[in-house]
């Protein structure tokens, strides 16, 4: 048995699976019917317990190809019912054993769309899995629950070189996804990775043709002094961000972001792009979004989300940047958008040309 | 991009009569369809030659036209109506096969009408798999290594290089018509020949098997600015090799990680891309089980059945949208009815789990070859949702209605061991309940994945729930405790299976349960996962903690709709339950249906106020109407199906709306049934109840032979056959008693007459006979299966006013309320009664719509109280129109091997066509046509082998075959009546004595007609049936009733086509 209690009291009773024991987060729902193991080892999850709002997780195993970093990252993980027999040529075993085995506690046995129909209302609320019934001071620190800095907890130590290739990006990882590395990698990129607050100068000492900014997790504006650094890129590189990467560029352009009542984070979303007039079906994660009002001169919604018209992507008129704030490197999701990358390779080349 | 403007008018092409291959999806695509174009304020001219479908209905477009399917009719309608455009992707692949051959004779040119949607070189490269193949590899796509194949040899030519097993793929069909696996050459020659001439193009594709593979589905949008998206992908649970259509069906995919998922979902888009579709399609996948590899098997530039499900899987509307599309719209500008917020333009996401069961009629074609292969065989299915796997299989396997309500399978269990693997390899339609029975006796999952290619996972889930039945027949009361209890019902275990497993009744374990508080929640099937708050009221069962249904605050009525579609019970139930609906909700009612076919229009989400969809059992009707509490429960228009529920309705205290459970009883029991005719002094054939084999002998012999056996309470003849001796009643008994004998077996005298029937309207004190069919077979033929003439030619004055008062003595006696059918012989100028139905039949669309009689509305009314006489359409015998409408049955043996093609007591076809014209002549021939009975313009030869009772009858119908020039072949018997009536006739000998007899006229291609009777009851005169056989797997006609023979002739002999067709529409018969 474990309980999961939401910070306005609501309670679900299931059954433990992974590692027993328990555990604060900000809860959130990923509508996203493949890529568990994508989505657990997407480092934007940090400080979340993510609940799948597809039942069955677990169906094809897990892998030592699909993760996008190096472990799970979120918190917590809720499914309805989690597979105890996967069946993939590529599984190596079981969600519980992996979620085990790498600390994460895991709830199933509940009824997941009543979870989700609770955040969709009330909007993302923080909670915690416990494996038996919660005391007051666990609820307490439950309701004072914040995670600070995330971007500190998933970034890299130190840089390190990705691949070798003919044009140079300088990658700032703020808790990125593998496959943004690969998707460059594919596209003929030396790609090399420094930690979240590498220096601007650092950056520009390294002779790189383009400078991408990464997802990430958390509250964008935490992030001061990252955001002083890439104000200092601006104008330098050509630079593509995504997700976190998007909003600092943004942030640090003088724009605003705010939190969204429960965020969106599946596979399904369509975001228009305004210059092609064509909506593109798109992966996402992110509990932020740019405040469209606050947006300075200079810099024009390039796509926009068709559900809820949100921003999801900018161009920046005086500078060679762009930024979306979907997941155009997909993993999970669809790939309709991974003609971003080459349109950043486009520019890179323009710029070095 | 707005709507085009430019467009004002859009011929709407339907899909023509059921057919296996083809069912309702293309009703509720059409519906869908012409809706969303009335709504754009585009008029509508719609044909197909279907009377029982929604969409032929007057109020669905401008001008309805019920004509055959042939480019001359539609050339005609066209210059009648003028459209400016037209929309054929709606139509299944009977609409886009004629849309191409419109477009390739150039009458669309030649009269200015547009192709809407996806255009005809689009559908080209799609279809043509030659243009395919090269569009394929110039994307990149891989294809199965393959050749076309115009000849045998060409395919035997590839076969030396690429090896066995190889698949044989006629182009231009549906449901893989003439197609199969050949392992060798001598099955490579065969399957060719019979492929190449069911091929429209004489034309097959020959390619490698990739059998054991997966096979995954994406359904397909996209728009003319190019946005496109999917809106489901599907996991067959059957891998490659056997047809889609015929495989358990599961959405989304369960075994692929997102890598695969992804894959399969970008090449299905960059495919649709390349091929500039507009509107829907359906793209297949073989995916390896142990690599990335993948083929592109198929891609479908059209509506299909698999959308349709799909449509109902996600709550898609994928008809509407195609639609939309087609006349302009962007995806981007279209609104998601489900959420009413979110735009069209984003792809579903589920949090449940659908699944797809297949039909077949293997129930009533005993003899058929059962054995599932590229050729579907199944004639409707069934679809279940659950919160998992194990749930919705389950409510799937109880929704078939083939008795069962779990995996139990008891006939399994007289089979050993090595018969059960080798009765697994066979494929058949029996087959996941066998590999259940074999994993119950140890066989491992890995075993039988090896045997059968069924992923391990869906194998696993199998496991799980033998796993749960044999706990509880284990343990018994020590299994009923809350927790196990609850496990089991999520996982879908109905409450009749744990009784039976556990030793108790039904009912205990229902109180059990509730004392438990166990009891159902329903889920909204919303396409967004509850990310967004939606408007659609569409719902499913599940055991879980948050109840969305609310509780209603109108009056509800709820209808119960009548299942899969299946011989017997097609699609006019549907027309009937969906009309019910429209009229409660004029009456004021909320209206809830609960249905479990996915192709229908009942089940769209926006045909009724709230739709469950849910099996039709007493205990999954029993949890709606708990939550729904209605004012009552309307049974009579769900076909037998609905009516099998009355009991269990009235028992959990819901009244029924309309003729009560008593009458319907008096009616469908036989000993109330006779008892009630003998009080009011009608006549019917003589017969006796039985229930044991010696009985049923001994009642045959009283009533003298022949006779007719069956069992009571059936649908469709289901079970009934003629006996004309006790070697045959002994069979049929052994036969019928496989199923469950909860009710007794008829023994009928079998009475040779005109067989007459009415649909009436009664509100217990009075009647409405919209009109009296007649029937052009003789008494013996099932009623389904005759053609059908209205209004009834052949009777006097007299026997009219006597079969309306019959009518309404028996309607009155009955205290029907709404509607009954009533069928009737005319046998030594007597009237008797043969049947009556308190409920819808089969023939009340298409008498609604000739008479123009709203015959549903009327009796919904009837059934909630108003007298008839107010309702404005009299009673008695309304007043015949000065039409004749002729209903011709359509029939799918090509599909079904094996299958006795003989015409009897026994319903055997699948769908229907309809011929209207001011002249019976003209509407026999539109009736014909449409049918694809009529015979090609070449003159041939005709073979006639009939038996001897009939060769006198025959010599006048063999003078005409000579008049109209054919040559006349003739089995010994036959020839020499004829020869000695002045008719000439070669005789040949049987096709077991002599292979260059018989056998060689079917060789020369020559033949144009086959007119064979049985010669002895059913006792199969081998010859005779392989004759038949022959005939049907080569497309000659074959003609088991001197009746329609004679008939066919004289549409014939005035020697009209198609193009002298006056096309009428609805709205001209009822000027």
């Amino acid at each position: 048995m474990a309980i999961l209690t939401l910070e306005d009291g609501t309670r679900f009773v299931g059954e433990s699976f992974g590692a027993k024991d328990d555990i604060i987060g900000e809860v959130v729902f990923n509508t996203g019917m493949t890529g568990y193991q994508e989505v657990l080892t997407d480092p934007s999850y940090c400080g979340q317990i993510v609940t799948m709002t597809y039942p069955l997780i677990g169906n094809y195993g897990v892998n030592q190809t699909d993760p996008e970093s190096a472990k799970p990252q979120v918190s917590g993980f809720i499914a309805r019912e989690v597979c105890g027999e996967p069946s993939n040529w590529r599984s190596e075993g079981g969600l519980d054993q992996y979620l085990s085995d790498n600390g994460i506690v895991g709830l199933s046995g509940i009824d997941t769309r009543a979870l989700t129909r609770i955040i969709r209302e009330k909007g993302t609320m923080r909670g915690i899995i416990t494996q038996s019934e919660p005391t007051e001071a666990q609820l307490a620190d439950m309701r004072g629950y914040v995670c600070h800095m995330p971007v500190d907890k998933v970034t890299c130590a130190k840089p390190y070189v990705f691949s070798d290739g003919s044009l140079k990006v300088a990658v700032l990882d703020f808790g990125l996804k593998r496959n943004i590395l690969r998707s460059l990698k594919k596209r003929g990129c030396g790609v090399t990775v420094f930690p979240a607050r590498t220096s601007a100068q650092t950056i520009l000492a390294g002779d790189f043709d383009g400078v991408m900014l990464t997802n990430g997790p958390g509250d964008p504006k935490e992030n001061a002094e990252v955001i002083e650094n890439v104000k200092m890129l601006i104008g330098r590189k050509p630079i593509f961000g995504i997700c976190l990467g998007h909003q600092l560029l943004a942030l640090a352009m003088g724009a605003d972001t705010e939190k969204l009542k429960y965020g969106h984070r599946g596979a399904n979303h369509p975001v228009k792009d305004l210059g092609k007039d064509r909506v593109y079906i798109t992966s996402q994660n992110h509990g932020y979004t740019v405040i469209e009002r606050s947006l300075p001169r200079g810099c024009e919604v390039s796509h926009r989300n068709w559900n809820d018209g949100t921003v999801e992507g900018i161009a920046y008129s005086d500078y060679d940047m762009f930024t979306v704030q979907f997941h155009p490197e997909a993993s999970p999701g669809p790939e309709d958008t991974a003609y971003l990358f080459d349109e950043f390779i486009s520019r890179m080349r323009k710029a070095h040309a | 991009m707005p709507k085009n403007n430019d467009i004002q008018k859009v011929l709407v092409i339907g899909s023509g009569p059921i057919v296996i291959g083809q069912a309702a999806e293309f009703d509720y695509a059409g519906t869908q369809a012409c809706r969303a174009l009335r709504e754009e304020g585009i008029k509508v001219v719609l044909v197909n030659s279907n009377p029982a479908t929604i969409m032929t209905d007057p109020e669905l477009a401008d001008s309805v036209y019920i004509e055959p399917l042939t480019v001359p009719v539609i050339e005609n309608i066209i210059k009648k109506e003028k459209p400016d455009s037209m929309l054929a992707t709606l139509g299944g692949q009977t609409g886009l096969n004629l849309a191409m051959e419109l477009f390739e004779s150039g009458v669309l040119d030649k009269h200015g009408v547009r192709m809407l949607g996806t255009n005809a070189d689009s559908i080209k490269k799609a279809e043509d798999r030659e243009e395919f193949k090269t569009l394929m590899s110039a994307i990149g796509e891989p294809v199965i290594e393959s050749v076309i194949a115009n000849t045998p040899e060409q395919a035997l030519a590839f076969a030396s290089v690429h090896g066995y097993p190889l698949i044989v793929r006629p182009a231009y069909t549906l449901g893989g018509t003439g197609g199969g696996i050949a392992h060798n050459e001598r099955e490579l020659a065969e399957i060719c020949k019979s492929g190449l001439s069911a091929s429209r193009v004489n034309e097959v594709l020959i390619e490698k098997s990739v059998a054991g593979y997966k096979e995954i589905e994406y359904e397909v949008m996209r728009d003319a600015k190019g946005n496109c998206i999917t809106f489901c992908n599907m996991e067959n649970i059957d891998p490659v090799g056997i047809h889609t259509g015929d495989s358990i069906v599961v959405a989304p995919s369960q075994t692929l990680r997102d890598a695969e998922y992804q894959m399969l979902r970008s090449a299905s888009l960059k495919i649709i891309s390349a091929l500039n579709i507009q509107g829907g399609c359906n793209v297949q996948f073989a995916l390896d089980t142990d690599s990335m590899r993948y083929y592109v098997i198929e891609v479908n530039p059209r509506v299909s059945r698999s959308s349709a499900l799909a449509s109902k899987a996600t709550g898609y509307p994928i008809a509407k949208m195609a639609a939309k599309i087609a006349v302009g719209y962007g995806l981007d500008e279209l609104k998601n009815g489900v959420t009413g917020k979110t735009y069209a333009c984003f792809e579903p996401t589920l949090d449940y789990v659908v699944v797809k069961f297949p039909r077949w009629p293997f129930d009533k074609f005993t003899t058929a070859d059962k054995q599932l292969g590229t050729r579907m065989k199944a004639t409707g299915e069934v679809m279940a949702i659950g919160a998992n796997f194990e749930s919705a299989f389950l409510k799937a396997v109880r929704s078939l209605e083939l008795k069962l309500d779990s995996l139990e399978f008891p006939f399994a269990s007289a089979l050993s061991d090595e018969e059960l693997i080798s009765r697994i390899l066979e494929q058949d339609d029996e087959r996941i309940f066998l590999i259940a029975t074999a994993l119950r006796r140890g066989v491992s999952v890995s075993r039988l994945h090896e045997l059968t290619a069924i992923d391990p996972w869906y194998l696993t889930k199998l496991k799980d729930i033998i796993g749960i039945e044999e706990a509880f027949a284990a343990e018994k009361s020590g299994a009923l405790n809350r927790n196990f209890l609850l496990k089991a019902k999520r996982m879908g275990f109905s409450d009749s299976a744990i009784a039976r497993l556990t030793g108790k009744r039904e009912n205990e374990i229902r109180q059990l349960r509730l004392s438990l508080g166990i009891c159902p929640t329903f889920k909204m099937v919303d396409t967004c996962g509850a990310e967004f708050d939606a408007v659609s009221p569409y719902y499913y069962s599940t055991y879980d903690q948050e109840n969305e249904a609310k509780t209603p605050k109108n009056k509800t009525v709820v209808v119960l709709g009548s299942g899969p579609i299946r011989i017997g019970q097609g699609i006019e139930f549907d027309y009937c339950s969906v009309h019910c609906i429209w009229a409660l909700k004029k009456a004021g009612f909320d209206t809830v249906i609960i249905n479990n076919n996915p192709e229908t229009v009942s089940t769209d989400f926006d045909t009724s106020d709230r739709l469950y969809f849910e099996p039709l059992t007493p205990e999954d009707v029993g949890n709606v109407l708990e939550q729904e509490k209605p004012e009552g429960v309307i049974v009579q228009f769900g076909g037998q199906t609905a009516i099998k529920l009355a009991k269990a309705v009235e028992e959990m205290g819901y009244p029924i709306i309309g003729t009560s459970l008593r009458s319907i009883d008096r009616a469908e029991d036989r000993k109330e049934f006779e008892a009630l005719l003998e009080s009011l002094n009608i006549r019917r054939p003589k017969a006796r109840t039985v229930f044991t084999e010696s009985q049923a002998v001994e009642a045959a012999q009283a009533l003298g032979y022949p006779v007719l056996v069956r069992p009571s309470y059936v649908l469709g003849g289901q079970g009934m056959e003629i006996a004309y001796g006790d070697d045959d009643i002994r069979e049929y008994m052994r036969i019928i008693g496989r199923y469950e004998q909860e009710h007794p077996v008829l023994v009928d005298k079998y009475m040779l007459g005109l067989e007459l029937e009415v649909d009436a309207i009664s509100d217990g004190r009075d009647i409405l006979i919209p009109g009296i069919m007649e029937h052009i077979e003789r008494a013996g033929v099932h009623s389904g299966d005759s053609i059908s003439v209205y209004p009834a030619r052949r009777i006097s004055e007299k026997q009219q006013d006597e079969l309306i008062d019959i009518t309404r003595r028996l309607a009155i006696a009955l205290n029907v309320k709404g509607i009954v059918n009533i069928q009737f012989v005319i046998s030594g100028g007597e009237i008797y009664v043969i049947e009556v139905n308190p409920r819808s039949s089969r023939t009340v669309p298409y008498i609604s719509k000739v008479t123009g009689v709203p015959m549903i509305d009327l009796a919904v009314r009837a059934s909630l109280g108003e007298p008839l006489g107010q309702m404005g359409y009299g009673t008695g015998l309304y007043p015949k129109r000065r039409v004749t409408a002729v209903k011709v049955p359509v029939f799918s043996f090509e599909k079904l091997p094996l299958v006795e093609v003989g015409l009897g007591p026994e319903m055997k076809s699948t769908g229907e066509v309809l011929g209207i014209s001011e002249d019976y002549s003209e509407a026999l021939l539109k009736g014909i046509i449409a049918s694809g009975m009529a015979l090609p313009k070449e003159k041939g030869a005709v073979l006639l082998t009939v038996a001897d009772n009939d060769k006198q009858e025959l010599i006048p119908i063999a003078a005409v075959l000579d008049y109209l020039g054919y040559d006349i072949y003739a089995t010994r018997g036959t020839a020499n009546v004829l020869n000695f009536n002045f008719v000439a006739a070669n005789a040949v000998s049987k096709l077991s004595k002599d292979p260059d007899g018989i056998g060689g006229l079917f060789e020369s291609g020559r033949l144009r007609l086959i007119l064979n009777t049985p010669t002895k009851g059913r006792r199969a005169d081998r010859d005779g049936f392989r004759i038949r056989r022959m005939a049907v797997e080569r497309r000659i006609p074959c003609i088991t009733s001197l009746d329609t023979a004679r008939v066919l002739l004289q549409s014939m002999k005035s020697g009209r086509t198609d193009a002298d067709l006056k096309p009428l529409s609805l709205s001209d018969i009822q000027e």
